[in-house]
């Protein structure tokens, strides 16, 4: 025989193509075109902060694998691509640098690694990391900047609101919708991407694309998706069916505040969601039940992250409760001829 | 829309290069080694002696209770050794080595029988040639046939299912016997579906065997209870419940047999088996063997006789490409990697895989980032991540809850999994410690 | 003011009691009763819950010794003779001395001696790699190297060489609580008797294969060729399948099996090296004037006289180094 010895190993004897880093790549290129319009309105500010975002991610990832826990390092796998990526699209491209980087730590040391590092962890990391500096710094995490103003420069603290935000403040002073009316953007600038908010979550286009291609590559499946907007959409529609004045349209909960890049990119999370196609219905369920109450009766705006944060808790619950059907259970144990 | 089981499944490649080869003979095997357990159950007992003389399909060993068979010499020859081999399990096993007798005319005769249509054997006595003749599943699990088919008499069999799917990627074997003893394969059938007065019988084949499927339909049409059922290509079809669901959409309750649905499923090969044994008397001595695998410079089909050792085939198809990293004995999802090629074929082998350097290694194995691929393509529906996991903790009360004995090992999951996790090895070790506590609690 | 401050703390009074109250009834209700001994046995016990002595720990060990009439069969290994005579002490029961026992490898076929032949891939187990072939090497009864036993002991007493791949038992820490016995797939690990120097003479092998096939497999295999059988004087040693056992039992430890055997294949541990008697001085001048001869023949250059010269020398040589 030639130099090298014969390999034994237990069958199965072939692997398919699909690898974890080939998954990962995928999501990344998913959000491309997502990252292009915000470059396009928020300018420099929105690449910094996703570069500043992602490098500290991965240098974290790094930093804690190789001295702190001492085991191999796995920065090349992409999860902390992912994360970092999908952090900053959860942020205001005038957030000051260093909480990007504060974002970063917590986002990769508290909810990543110290649950074990990929795989173990039970929440939303980039999620994590999103909601820690919403409640630490909830000035400039709600200051946004204006579109398609200021992009070659970096400023902050400029006026610029979230639609979602406008109606939470509108109602709040009183008031109703149809006053509002005229502040919130139009549902082709809110489906474009022309109006304030997170660097990832204005362009309803660009993120359906990115998250259309992500279900045929088999990398998503449609469950979670379509039933949290599926979700999300009948019940702040029955909400405005009772009252339209003081509830806003449910085209305008689903075209904005991240509904769509939290129902494609954040709940879909494969490590945070349920194995069972029956299991994520449920999850996406009740994530948008959660999604519009907290925007309704809530104090924040915005509920989508707080929504899939809770959510993610019950899904060792969920994995328990919806296992798949046995092959041969519940049948009757002979056919009567 | 053709049909299938709706649960799980995977799409290998199926790399069927040798799907066009013909059957061919070999030449006779110099030295045979017969190994005594080629078959589910207890090893048979072996009555030869050392410088025994034995014919052509004399007994060289009788079966050892009743879930086990009588081995019959595949050569004509002498007795050099009672010995211990590494077989493909991959320890030494209990041989019969017979020398063959080069003068012996008897070794090189090549009797390609005529059809033989009329079943002139009673029931019983079909029962008891496929009890006497060493017949056992040849689609690789062998289970001794006879034991299938005893069927008592309140137990109403309704089906019977022909396995001609062989799902396995590169395997031939099933589909050129098909092509080639269609009309015995038939036969076959019929000799069956006499003796357990079963009204219908299915031939269920994958649609990637189109010839196949016209063949034997052609072949059948005079016959009214004997269809053919073309089915979509997925692996793993062949296993008897995922079959049984397909084509009739009966489910086999957990831990019950087919019978328990009215279906008896057998393999091609086994009904070509019974076919000979019936008609001619002849025992299981030989079977179709594909030796394939994408650098040898001759893979083919070949008819080999039992304890023919891998070698000698290897050396049909060219010799063992340089590069050569695997060897695997049987189809590339289901099949035992083997550490040289001194093992014997025995009556469980229906392929030989030879797998170059690029396709043998393993990748590493990661952190399982919970995707649960695993899950959707298990088609027993069980959760392979979680079994692993509790193997791996040792909790295995809670792995028997969760169903782990039913796992048919098709390997699915391991093939899908993005972090390769070695899901079979552990779920395989699951499964010996719970057989081991259960055994020792009875 | 005064008044809130004072009903809180009356309800806090009133809950603290009725709180108190409850748990009192409730424990008196509920109480379990265990026997008074039950916890002072397990005190006396070492603690180190490893199921040697066949409970799933200390405290369900204790509770046996307690429920138990007879407990003649019942030992703790960890603890050993003065844990058992202190537990019969404390419950007037009878026990029963043993001799102390330690783990020991028995396979001796490392990596040096015993070459690797194929490459396998995958969970790094010996449960599990042995469930799929004979392993990498040539004997299929041989140590697998992948480590079970090391992982399995609780009382650090294993490691693994690095040179050889076998696993290396510390006789002093050694508890002989048998997991590591039960954890090897091959029973490659068994309990022999400890003595106060760890004197060990055993066959470091478990092949069962015919000589050569072994021998080929393994430089440092039994190939049952029977010569230690033959020269053990208390008839110790025994042969099955073409391997040597040891009886620790009759062994009296003389080490006449040791060099017998052509393979090294019997180990012996921690006995002090051998005396090697000198030669006596006579025969040494004799020697010394022959070969002073030889020097002068071979200056004379006689062929015939360096001949017979020369075969006198070699068997005075061969004399001295029997």
């Amino acid at each position: 025989m030639s130099t090298a010895p014969i390999i034994v190993s237990a069958s199965p004897h072939v692997h398919s193509d699909r690898t974890s880093k080939k998954l990962m790549y995928d999501v990344v290129i998913a959000l491309l075109p997502a990252f292009l319009v915000s470059l396009y309105i928020f300018g420099i500010g929105a690449f910094i902060v996703t570069a500043v975002a992602i490098i500290s991610c991965i240098f974290f990832e790094y930093v804690i694998q190789k001295y702190l826990l001492k085991t191999d390092v796995t920065i090349g796998d992409g999860s902390a691509l992912i994360t970092g990526i999908l952090l900053a699209f959860n942020l205001p491209s005038n957030l000051p640098i260093w909480m990007i980087i504060v974002g970063s730590l917590v986002a990769i040391g508290v909810a990543k690694s110290s649950f074990g590092g990929l795989g173990f962890n039970i929440f939303n990391p980039a999620l994590v990391g999103r909601v820690f500096l919403l409640v630490s710094f909830p000035v400039q995490m709600t200051t946004w900047p204006t579109p398609l103003a200021n992009r070659t420069i970096i400023v902050d603290a400029v006026s610029g609101a979230t639609p979602l935000s406008i109606i939470k403040e509108g109602l709040l002073f009183g008031e109703s919708m149809s006053d509002l009316s005229s502040k919130i953007p139009s549902y082709l600038d809110m489906f474009l991407g022309i109006t304030g908010g997170s660097i990832g979550e204005m362009s309803v286009l660009a993120l359906l694309m990115g998250g259309i291609y992500l279900i045929l590559r088999r990398v998503i499946s449609w469950h979670i998706p379509v039933m949290m907007l599926l979700s999300i959409g009948l019940v702040s529609g029955m909400f405005w069916l009772v009252n339209a004045e003081q509830y806003a349209n449910p085209m305008i909960h689903l075209l904005s505040g991240g509904a769509v890049l939290g129902a494609f990119y954040m709940a879909t999370d494969l490590v945070t969601s349920p194995m069972t196609k029956k299991g994520m219905i449920i999850f996406a369920i009740a994530i948008g039940i959660i999604t519009v109450l907290i925007r309704i009766f809530g104090a924040y705006p915005e509920g989508v992250s707080f929504a899939i944060i809770i959510m993610n808790a019950f899904v060792p619950l969920i994995n328990k409760y919806f296992k798949p059907r046995r092959f041969g259970a519940k049948v009757k144990s002979k056919i009567v001829t | 829309m053709l049909k299938t089981f709706p649960k799980g499944g995977i799409h290998p490649k199926e790399n069927k290069i040798t799907s066009s080869k013909t059957i061919q003979k070999m030449s006779i095997p110099k030295v045979v080694y017969v190994p005594i357990a080629q078959h589910i159950g207890v090893p048979a007992e072996i009555v030869v002696d050392r410088k025994d003389k034995v014919e052509i399909g004399q007994v060289i060993a009788k079966s050892g209770g009743y879930v086990s068979s009588n081995i019959h010499s595949p050569v004509a020859g002498t007795v050099t050794k009672l010995d211990k081999i590494v077989d493909s399990s991959g320890y030494k096993k209990q041989c019969i080595v017979i020398r063959t007798d080069q003068k012996n005319e008897s070794n090189f005769e090549n009797p390609d029988y005529p059809l033989k249509t009329e079943i002139e054997l009673s029931k019983a006595e079909i029962l008891d040639r496929v009890l006497d003749f060493g017949i056992v599943g040849l689609g690789g699990a062998t289970f001794p046939s006879h034991v299938k088919l005893n069927v008592k008499e309140d137990n109403h069999i309704e089906f019977l299912l022909i396995n001609g799917v062989e799902c396995e990627p590169y395997l031939t074997a099933d589909h050129r016997l098909m092509l080639e003893k269609a009309d015995e394969i038939i036969v076959g059938i019929q000799i069956l579906m006499h003796a357990l007065h079963i009204p219908k019988a299915i031939i269920g084949i994958e649609n990637n065997k189109k010839d196949a499927i016209k063949l034997l339909k052609k072949a059948s049409a005079k016959d009214e209870n004997i269809s053919v059922a073309a089915l979509q290509v997925k692996y793993p079809q062949g296993g008897e419940k995922q079959l049984i669901k397909a084509i009739l959409k009966r489910e086999v309750p957990k831990n019950g047999l087919p019978m328990d649905v009215g279906v008896i499923v057998h393999n091609v090969g086994t009904i070509f088996a019974i076919y000979e044994a019936v008609q001619y008397h002849k025992p299981l001595i030989e079977r179709v063997v594909t030796v394939t695998g994408k650098k040898l410079t001759n893979p083919s089909n070949f008819w080999v006789k039992i304890g023919t050792p891998i070698k000698d085939l290897v050396e049909e198809v060219g010799g063992l490409p340089e590069g050569t990293r695997k060897l695997v004995n049987g189809g590339p999802m289901m099949g035992k990697a083997i550490k040289n090629t001194d093992i014997p074929v025995t009556k469980g082998t229906s392929g030989i895989l030879i797998i170059p350097e690029d396709e043998a290694t393993r990748g590493e194995p990661k952190n399982c980032i919970r995707c649960g691929e695993c899950v959707y393509v298990c088609p027993m529906g069980l959760e392979p991540h979680l079994l692993m996991n509790l193997t791996e903790k040792g909790l295995y009360e809670r792995v028997t809850n969760e169903d782990i004995m039913t796992c048919i090992e098709c390997g699915s999951c391991s093939y899908v999994c993005p972090s390769h996790r070695p899901l079979l090895d552990y779920i395989r070790f699951g499964k010996s410690i719970v057989k081991k506590l259960e055994t020792a609690k009875n | 003011m005064t008044v809130s401050v004072l009903y809180s703390i009356l309800l806090l009074v009133s809950l603290g009691s009725i709180a108190a109250v409850l748990l009192y009834i409730i424990s008196k209700k509920f109480y379990v009763y265990e026997d008074p001994l039950i916890p002072v046995v397990e005190d006396v016990l070492p603690a180190a819950n490893c199921a040697g002595c066949g409970s799933p720990g200390c405290k369900a060990f204790a509770e046996k010794l307690v429920a138990s009439e007879d407990i003649s069969d019942l030992f703790c290994p960890v603890g050993g003779n003065d844990v058992m005579k202190q537990v019969a002490e404390i419950l007037g029961k009878e026990v029963v001395e043993k001799d102390p026992t330690v783990a020991v490898v028995l396979c001796q076929g490392g990596c040096d001696v015993r070459p690797k032949t194929t490459e396998y891939q995958g969970p790094r187990s010996c449960a599990i790699s042995s469930l799929i072939y004979g392993g990498e090497t040539d004997c299929q009864y041989g140590c697998l190297g992948d480590g079970d036993c090391v992982n399995v002991c609780q009382f650090d007493a294993m490691y693994m060489d690095e040179n050889t791949g076998l696993p290396v038992i510390i006789t002093d820490k050694c508890t002989s609580c048998g997991i590591c016995v039960e954890a090897c797939p091959r029973d490659i690990i068994e309990m022999r008797p400890k003595n106060k120097r760890d004197l060990k003479i055993f066959v470091g092998c478990l092949n069962e294969d015919k000589g050569g096939i072994a021998k080929k497999a393994c430089e440092v295999a039994c190939i049952g060729c029977s010569k230690c059988e033959d020269i053990c004087p208390k008839d110790a040693i025994t042969m099955s399948d073409s391997l040597a056992y040891i009886d620790a039992e009759l062994c009296t430890l003389c080490r006449k099996c040791v060099p017998v055997c052509p393979t090294h294949s019997i180990i012996e541990t921690n006995f002090p090296p051998k005396k090697v008697k000198p030669p006596k001085k006579v025969k040494a001048t004799k020697i010394e004037k022959s070969l002073k001869k030889v020097e002068a023949a071979k200056k004379v250059n006689s062929s015939e006289k360096n001949e017979v010269v020369k075969t006198n020398v070699d068997a005075l040589k061969s004399k001295t180094d029997a």
